[in-house]
C-alpha cells in the first residue's frame, strides 16, 4: 500500500480527493442525515479499498561492490531444508572448481509466524543451526570452506543482511521445486534479482527424488 | 543505494543498520508524524462524536440555540485555505522546473493566505459569541479549530523558514527537501481543516 503522504504530489492529490469526497456527504447529509452517513461509509470503504489494492513503492536496486581480492569470487547460498541437497552441493562444488571462491550459506530460521511474535524462535534457530552445520561438516569434506550464518525468518531480509556483511559476486537460492516451494510462491527468487545488481542462480533440490533414489 | 566496499575490511564495529523500509527516512519520519496526529485529532474528534451523538443529553440541534458558527466566513476561510494547497503545489512544482521567480510567488502566495486563515480565525474566535463557558458544544468547538489553528501556526512558522531559505537560494531543482515535507504537512493541515470545517459547521 502506497502512503497518501508519500509525497507532496500525493499528499496534494489526496486533499483534490478528500475535497470531492467531503462535498458529496455535505450535500447527502443535506437530503437525509442517515444518506450522509451511508455515502460517509461507502466513500470510506472505498477509499480504503482503492489504497490497499496500489502495490507498494518499488525497493531502489542494491548496487553491491565487489570487495577483497580481485580473482576472489563471493557466493551468498540461501537455502533452508534445501541446503544438504545434492543439487545444491553440486552448484557450489561447480562455482569452487571454476575460480577462487569465498561462500556464505544462510540458512533462514523457519519459524511460524506466530512463533515469531511471541519470540519464541529458539527451535526454528536451533533446526536451522543443526542443518546448517551438517552442511558446513559435508562441505568441508569436500573441500570447499564455507562460513555459515542463521538467518532471519524472511529469506529477502536474510539476503538483505547477508549482502550488506559479505557483499557477494553472485546469489545462489536453492529451493523445493515448483508448486512445493513457499519460496517460490512468494517470488524470493525474482525479488532478490530485482533487488541486486549482481546474478542471482536458482538451484531446485528436490528432497523427494533423492530419498526415492537412496530408498530404490 | 550502494553497500560500501569498505565494511568489511576496514570497517570496525558492527554493520551500518540495514535501512529495511523502502521509503526515505525523511519521508518516513514525516508520515509518523502525521500518524501521530491522526491520531491526536482522532481523540478529539472522538469528543466531538460524543457530545453531539452519544450523550444522552445531547442538543437536537448543533449548535445549541441560540449560539451559531459562522459557517461563511469559515467557508470563505476554508476556500483560502484550500488555494493556499494549490499555491504550495504550484511553488515546489516551479522549483523542481527550475523557475525559482513561481517558486518564490508561491511560497509567498501560500504563506499570506495561510497568515490570512489564521488571522481570520482569531477574529472569529472573537466574535463567535460565546467562550468555553458556554457548555461543552463549546469547548469541543474550540478544541477542534483551537487545535487545527495550533498547526497551521506550525505549518506558518514552517513556510515562513522555506520562504527566507528560498529568497536566499537554498534550493534548485536538485535539492528541494525541504520545499516537500513542509509542503506534506501543510496539505495534510489542508485535509484535516476540509474533516474538521465539515463536521463541525456544515453537518
Amino acid at each position: 500500500m502506497e502512503s497518501p503522504f508519500r509525497s507532496e504530489e500525493a499528499a496534494f492529490r489526496f486533499l483534490l480527493v478528500t475535497i470531492g469526497a467531503f462535498a458529496l456527504i455535505v450535500v447527502a447529509s443535506w437530503i437525509s442525515t442517515w444518506l450522509g452517513l451511508v455515502v460517509f461509509v461507502v466513500l470510506t470503504a472505498g477509499a480504503i479499498w482503492a489504497y490497499m489494492r496500489q502495490s507498494g513503492p518499488r525497493a531502489p536496486r542494491t548496487h553491491v561492490e565487489h570487495v577483497g581480492p580481485e580473482d576472489e569470487q563471493r557466493v551468498l547460498v540461501i537455502a533452508n531444508e534445501t541446503v544438504g541437497g545434492e543439487e545444491l552441493l553440486a552448484a557450489v562444488g561447480e562455482r569452487a572448481l571454476a575460480t577462487r571462491t569465498r561462500f556464505l550459506v544462510v540458512c533462514p530460521a523457519l519459524s511460524s509466524r506466530l512463533r515469531t511474535w511471541t519470540s519464541d524462535e529458539d527451535e526454528g534457530r536451533a533446526a536451522a543451526q543443526e542443518r546448517l552445520d551438517a552442511t558446513l561438516t559435508r562441505l568441508a569434506s569436500l573441500g570447499i570452506a564455507a562460513e555459515g550464518q542463521v538467518g532471519d525468518l524472511d529469506p529477502l531480509v536474510a539476503i538483505e543482511d547477508a549482502v550488506r556483511t559479505f557483499h557477494p559476486d553472485e546469489i545462489v537460492v536453492s529451493t523445493h521445486p515448483e508448486g512445493r516451494s513457499n519460496w517460490l510462491e512468494r517470488g524470493l527468487v525474482d525479488a532478490a534479482r530485482a533487488e541486486f545488481d549482481v546474478p542471482v542462480a536458482h538451484v531446485v533440490v528436490d528432497l523427494d527424488a533423492a530419498g526415492r533414489r537412496r530408498d530404490g | 543505494m550502494t553497500s560500501h566496499a569498505e565494511a568489511l575490511h576496514e570497517h570496525h564495529g558492527p554493520p551500518a543498520a540495514n535501512r529495511s523500509s523502502r521509503v526515505d527516512a525523511r519521508v518516513l519520519g514525516m508520515l509518523l508524524f502525521i500518524g501521530s496526529e491522526i491520531m491526536l485529532f482522532g481523540s478529539f474528534f472522538t469528543v466531538y462524536f460524543f457530545v453531539r451523538v452519544v450523550n444522552p443529553t445531547a442538543p437536537s440541534t448543533w449548535p445549541p440555540p441560540p449560539y451559531h458558527f459562522p459557517v461563511f466566513v469559515a467557508g470563505v476561510n476554508t476556500a483560502i485555505l484550500v488555494t493556499s494547497s494549490f499555491t504550495m503545489h504550484w511553488a515546489l512544482q516551479s522549483i523542481k522546473r527550475g523557475h525559482r521567480a513561481g517558486f518564490l510567488a508561491g511560497m509567498v502566495l501560500t504563506f499570506a493566505m495561510g497568515a490570512a486563515f489564521l488571522t481570520t480565525q482569531i477574529v472569529e474566535y472573537l466574535h463567535v459569541g460565546f467562550n468555553t463557558s458556554a457548555g461543552a458544544f463549546a469547548s469541543v468547538f474550540f478544541g477542534l479549530t483551537g487545535l487545527h489553528g495550533a498547526h497551521v501556526f506550525v505549518g506558518l512558522t514552517l513556510l515562513a523558514m522555506v520562504t527566507i531559505r528560498g529568497f536566499r537560494g537554498h534550493f534548485s531543482p536538485e535539492h528541494h527537501h525541504g520545499v516537500e515535507l513542509p509542503g506534506i504537512y501543510w496539505h495534510f493541515v489542508d485535509v484535516m481543516w476540509i474533516v474538521v470545517y465539515t463536521t463541525v459547521y456544515l453537518i
